[in-house]
């Protein structure tokens, strides 16, 4: 298979988009938990019990499709094998509970992929929504539809006071978890993010560095979510993390301007210097590839680089991670093998990427 | 502000805990949270286990505590079989009734996890019963027309009061259809 069509398979067709403020914010998602009014939670219902959801979820919806999201594909996790779940886990189409919960669990996904319904995760529903950018409300009304479409045909567990009924109580009530994805590399550069995240953890938020194996916010990628579900509104909810993703955002765009005031040559060296290992590199792990795609992410948009779109970057964060790699390589990789695949699989979408300018 | 569990990773993960009392604050990598069972695999930032020993162990000991703590001892949901020591243990509900069986020891625990609320303020599932949607929209209705009377927004006001009206007689006529 040719890298082209590799790709165009391998990424979400919302992720080629740009959302609003997608210099900063690369993608906002809402997820609803939902359970079964008269069924024990996954964690301890019987096997029958999970196979008549599994069942039901298959009659009813398999092949579906409500507004614009057209036919939604009923996937068993016991159909797929090891590194098609794990590849499902890297799109954010299904969490690695699910994946792990081999036998019951199953994800409808809608063919555009911005819709995915995880089946006997942790509970009976999980049902979430992605969007490009900056896009919260949107992501959050469209959630309702989905939710309000699923309820033709399902009776929730649902308490006047507690709300939507949740195997984990913290996500009793709303059952809401509402996140975005963003790049701060300026902030963290600057160091200024330490000092914010605790006050944003005062509000009910949590702000977590995302992907890869190690610790830390490898490649300046963070997830800030809600943490409270009981006592707000859905809408109060989005709109205090949309207040912080805000000031986030202010505040990485000033950051950038200074650094670009004090030190514009340091700055675009350090651009140009990823930009040489991602496009020359014969080695590369994981955790520098997350690093170079940072610092070239923001050299477009500082203007450094021209010459490459920015959706080669969301491109690249999806397809070098392992499974993926494995997945086009059509074969397991050693952790070494990885890294001289994933420098060759990165030089050569560079190169395509040149291609295509002329 | 770097981890304090292993002082090498930036903190990235941040919150406080109570145990015994006593609430401290806790700074750590996105690892340490992991491996210390501060958070689970995917997102839940708490510990609930930490939470809930923290919570139940508090030392006071009040007579209606007392007979708390007795009844935590032999409370079992009947539809499910969870006892509220597994519920303890595992931080986990096994079904919708549980809410119902162990509900006189939730509120601290729901106030810790969702700073201070123990009431659903959200959506309704418009199925549960109209009567409920009818109510909350009811409840709705009444703050807004306090807002609207402050704002001095009279002709909104006088709005808001028919559409009260409207729904209370509709509610009203439903809990009399379901009386009959
Ligand atoms: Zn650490
Ligand atoms: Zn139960």
């Amino acid at each position: 298979m040719s890298l082209e069509q590799f790709m165009n398979e391998a990424i979400s067709p919302w992720l080629k988009d740009d959302g609003p403020d997608s210099d900063i914010v690369m993608s906002s998602r809402v997820r609803l938990a939902r359970n079964f009014e008269d069924t024990p939670f996954p964690l301890i219902a019987e096997e029958e019990q999970m196979d008549n959801i599994l069942s039901f979820f298959k009659n009813e919806f398999n092949h579906q499709s409500y507004n614009q999201y057209k036919d939604f594909e009923f996937v068993r996790m016991a159909d797929l094998n090891s590194t098609e779940k794990q590849v499902l886990v890297e799109k954010h189409l299904i969490s690695p509970h699910l994946a792990d919960k081999s036998k019951y669990g199953a994800s409808l996904i809608s063919k555009n992929e911005q819709v995915s319904i995880m089946v006997n995760e942790e509970d009976h529903i999980r049902a979430q929504l992605y969007f490009p950018g900056f896009q919260l409300e949107k992501a959050l009304q469209e959630a309702f539809e989905l939710d309000d479409w699923l309820e033709t045909k399902i009776n929730y567990a649902f308490d006047e006071n507690r709300g939507y009924l949740t195997s984990c109580p913290t996500n009793v009530g709303t059952g809401l978890r509402a996140s975005v994805m963003m790049h701060l590399p300026a902030l963290a550069l600057t160091r200024k993010i330490n000092r914010m995240l605790p006050a944003i953890n005062q509000l009910g938020l949590v702000v977590r560095g995302i992907y890869g194996e190690g610790s830390e916010a490898i490649g300046n990628i963070f997830q800030i979510s809600n943490q409270i579900t009981l006592g707000r509104s859905e809408e109060d909810i989005i709109e205090d993390l949309k207040g912080v993703v805000e000031k986030l955002i202010e505040h990485e765009r000033h950051a950038r301007t200074i650094l670009l005031d004090q030190s514009s040559l340091e700055l675009e060296d350090r651009v140009f210097r990823s930009y040489g290992i991602l496009q020359h590199s014969r080695i590369i792990e994981s955790k520098e590839t997350a690093k170079c795609l940072s610092d070239v992410r923001l050299g477009i948009d500082l203007g450094f680089i021209n010459n490459i779109s920015k959706s080669i970057l969301n491109e690249l964060v999806v397809l070098t991670q392992p499974a993926f790699l494995q997945q086009y390589a059509k074969k397991m990789l050693t952790p070494n093998e990885r890294d001289v695949f994933r420098a060759s699989l990165i030089r050569e979408r560079f190169t395509m990427e040149q291609k295509e300018e002329y | 502000m770097e981890c304090q569990e292993c002082h090498q990773n930036p903190a990235t993960v941040h919150f406080a805990q109570v145990i015994n009392g006593e609430k401290s604050e806790i700074h750590v990598c996105q690892q340490c949270a992991k491996d210390k069972g501060y958070v689970s695999q995917e997102e839940d930032a708490y510990s609930l286990h930490n939470l809930l020993s923290g919570l139940f162990n508090t030392g006071s000991n009040t007579m209606q505590q007392q007979s708390l703590r007795k009844q935590e001892e032999t409370l079992q949901c009947d539809k499910c079989g969870m006892t509220y020591q597994q519920f303890a243990r595992l931080g986990k509900f096994g079904c919708a009734s549980c809410y119902h069986t162990f509900a006189d020891h939730l509120n601290p625990l729901f106030r810790k996890v969702h700073s201070g609320n123990t009431l659903h303020e959200g959506k309704v599932p418009k199925r549960a019963g109209s009567n409920i949607y009818q109510r909350k929209k009811l409840r709705d209705l009444k703050v807004k027309l306090q807002q609207a009377i402050a704002d001095e927004a009279f002709e909104d006001a006088a709005q808001i009061r028919d559409q009260i009206k409207s729904v209370e007689k509709s509610l009203h006529r439903e809990e009399e259809g379901e009386d009959s």
